[in-house]
C-alpha cells in the first residue's frame, strides 16, 4: 500500500501545535464506529505502552578515573558483580544479576537506586599494570559522579507473550509469577491492545533510531531484540500468536524515574526490572490506521505449561479472556491475573500524548528497518 | 447478621476451654474455621469466620479474650504498602480468597483486608514485597 503521508508531514502538524494525538486504546475503541480512512484522516499519532518485568535489562556506567588510575576488572556494586571486561573504568551492571542465588537485592536494585540519586558502594581489583598500578579500590559512586550511565537493555518490549498455567500438584514460582497447582491460575503479561510491536506488528513504522518514552525520559530503539523471531504465525487480524519480535533500547539512565524503573524480585526465580516504553506510531495511511484499531479480542496467544518443565502448549485464549478475570481451558475455567502494569502503561501512553501534542516530542523515520525474515536458533549440546 | 473473620492467638499453654463449643453453643454464633494451626507448647493460630448479630459478636469476642486469647479482625493483620503499588496484579494471581483482585477498567489492584484467611501467598507474590502480616 502506497504511503499516504510522510513523517516529516506528521512532525510539522506536531510543530504547529495541531497535531491530534490519541492513545492505543482510545483508536482501539474509535475503530468500532470508524473505518480505517476516516480514522486516517482524523488522526496523526497513537501513542502505544507498556510497563512490565524486563530482565534482559542494565546499563553501562563509566566510573571515571581514580588517581592513581585503575583497570577494574573484577567489580561489584552494593556488592553485587558488574561485567569489568570493556575497558579500564566501564561495566555493565545486569538487571538480573546478585551476589548470591535467590538474594532479593541485584543488579536492578542497583540501577533503581542509582536513578533514585544514592550512593552505591563500588568495590574493585585488578592485578594492576604499569599504566594502571592500582589494585583495589574501595569508595561510592552516584549518577552524578559518574560520567556516564547509560541504559541499555538487550531485549525489552516483547511483541505478545504466553500465558503460563501449571499443570503439577505443586506450587511453582516462575518468571511468570506464582503458579497454583492444578491449574489454579493463569499469568499473562502485555499490556494488550496497548503494546508498542502489536500495533505495528509488521514493524513498518518502528525500526533502528525509533525516538521513544524510555524509563521516564527519551530513549531509542538501537537494534532489533534478542530473540528477534519473525517465524510465529500470524493470526486473522495480523498479528503474531506468541512472543516474536523484540526491541533493543537505549537511553541516559540518568534523566529517567523510578517511576518507570522498578526493580522486582520473583520468589525462588529471581531478579528482574520493570521498564516503562511508550512508542509513538505515525498514522501514516490506511493500513497503519487499520493495524492501531486491533483490539484484546483480536490478539490471541499460547497457554503453555510452567509447571512441568516441558513447556507444552496446551492451548490459546486471547487477550479479551485474559483481562476479564477468566480463560476456559479443556472446558475448566481458570483465574487469571495480569504481570505488567496496565495502570502504568496507559499513565506513559497518556505522558507521550502530551509531550507530542505539546510539541515537545517529534517522530522519527526509522534509519533503517529490521530484518523481514528471522528465526531462533536451538543451543545444541556438542560436547 | 454480621459475618466477619477473625484471627485468634492462643498462648503457648493450653486455655483448657473448649473455646469454638463455647461460641457455638453459649453464644449461637455460626463459626467458620478458615485455617488452623494450634499445637500445645506453641503459639497457636486460628483464622475464623463468625456471624451473628453484631451485639452477639461483640459478646463472643470479649468470651474469648477473657480466655486469654488474642482476638483481632483480619483486616487489622494484614498490611499492604499500596502507596508503592505498581498494579502489576502479580499477588491477585494466587489470591484464592479474593481479596485481591484487578479492577477491570481501572487496571489498579483493588485490597478487601476483611476476606483474606492469612495463607500468606501474597508475600511471597509480591514482587515489589509490599505485604506484611502481623503475626508472631
Amino acid at each position: 500500500m502506497s504511503r499516504k503521508r510522510s513523517i516529516e508531514e506528521i512532525n510539522e502538524k506536531i510543530r504547529s501545535g495541531k497535531a491530534v494525538v490519541l492513545t492505543a486504546e482510545q483508536v482501539s475503541a474509535m475503530g468500532k464506529e470508524l473505518t480505517p480512512a476516516e480514522i486516517t484522516r482524523r488522526v496523526d499519532v497513537v501513542t502505544t505502552a507498556t510497563f512490565g518485568p524486563m530482565c534482559s535489562s542494565g546499563a553501562f556506567i563509566n566510573f571515571g578515573h581514580s588517581s592513581p588510575p585503575m583497570r577494574m576488572e573484577r567489580l561489584t556494586l552494593n556488592n553485587v558483580p558488574a561485567y569489568g571486561g570493556v575497558a579500564a573504568v566501564d561495566a555493565y551492571i545486569g538487571a538480573t544479576e546478585t551476589a548470591m542465588p535467590y538474594d532479593s537485592y541485584g543488579g536492578a536494585h542497583v540501577i533503581e537506586d542509582l536513578i533514585a540519586g544514592k550512593d552505591i558502594l563500588l568495590q574493585a581489583t585488578a592485578k594492576g599494570t604499569d599504566c594502571y598500578p592500582r589494585t583495589e579500590i574501595k569508595t561510592f559512586v552516584n549518577k552524578n559522579s559518574v560520567n556516564e550511565f547509560i541504559m541499555f537493555n538487550p531485549r525489552n518490549a516483547y511483541q505478545n507473550y504466553n500465558v503460563a498455567v501449571n499443570s503439577t500438584s505443586k506450587l511453582k514460582f516462575t518468571y511468570m509469577g506464582t503458579l497454583l497447582p492444578l491449574f489454579g491460575n493463569a499469568n499473562f503479561s502485555t499490556s494488550g491492545e496497548l503494546s508498542p510491536l502489536l500495533n505495528d506488528p509488521d514493524l513498518r513504522t518502528i525500526g533502528i533510531g525509533t525516538r521513544i518514552f524510555f524509563g521516564g525520559t527519551t530513549g531509542y530503539v538501537a537494534w532489533n531484540g534478542t530473540q528477534f523471531n519473525t517465524g510465529k504465525p500470524m493470526n486473522v487480524s495480523g498479528v503474531p500468536v506468541g512472543n516474536a519480535a523484540t526491541l533493543a533500547l537505549i537511553g541516559d539512565a540518568k534523566q529517567m524515574s523510578t517511576r518507570f524503573i522498578k526493580a522486582v524480585y520473583y520468589e525462588k526465580y529471581g531478579v528482574s526490572m520493570f521498564v516503562g516504553i511508550g512508542i509513538p506510531v505515525p498514522v501514516i495511511d490506511e493500513d497503519m490506521a487499520h493495524r492501531l484499531t486491533i483490539r484484546n479480542s483480536q490478539i490471541q496467544t499460547n497457554i503453555i505449561d510452567y509447571g512441568s518443565g516441558n513447556f507444552e502448549v496446551l492451548g490459546q485464549t486471547d487477550y479479551e479472556s485474559l483481562f476479564s478475570g477468566e480463560i476456559i481451558l479443556e472446558g475448566k475455567k481458570i483465574r487469571t491475573a495480569p504481570l505488567s502494569s496496565v495502570k502504568v502503561a496507559r499513565e506513559i501512553a497518556e505522558i507521550l500524548k502530551n509531550e507530542i501534542t505539546e510539541g515537545r516530542f517529534l517522530l522519527t523515520e526509522p534509519v533503517a528497518l529490521f530484518p523481514k525474515t528471522s528465526g531462533l536458533n536451538k543451543l545444541e549440546i556438542r560436547i | 447478621m454480621t459475618s466477619k473473620r477473625f484471627v485468634l492467638t492462643f498462648p503457648p499453654e493450653s486455655t483448657g476451654e473448649p473455646i469454638t463449643y463455647n461460641l457455638i453453643k453459649r453464644f449461637d454464633i455460626m463459626v467458620n474455621i478458615v485455617k488452623a494451626d494450634v499445637s500445645p507448647g506453641k503459639i497457636g493460630r486460628l483464622v475464623m469466620e463468625m456471624t451473628a448479630p453484631a451485639k452477639v459478636l461483640k459478646e463472643g469476642m470479649a468470651y474469648i479474650r477473657q480466655q486469654n486469647v488474642e482476638c483481632e479482625p483480619i483486616e487489622k493483620k494484614i498490611h499492604c504498602n499500596e502507596e508503592l503499588c505498581i498494579h502489576c496484579g502479580a499477588c491477585s494471581a494466587v489470591c484464592f480468597a479474593g481479596a485481591l483482585k484487578m479492577n477491570r477498567q481501572t487496571a489498579e489492584l483493588v485490597f478487601e483486608p476483611e476476606k483474606c484467611v492469612i495463607c500468606e501467598l501474597c508475600l511471597k507474590s509480591c514482587p515489589l514485597n509490599l505485604f506484611s502480616i502481623d503475626i508472631d
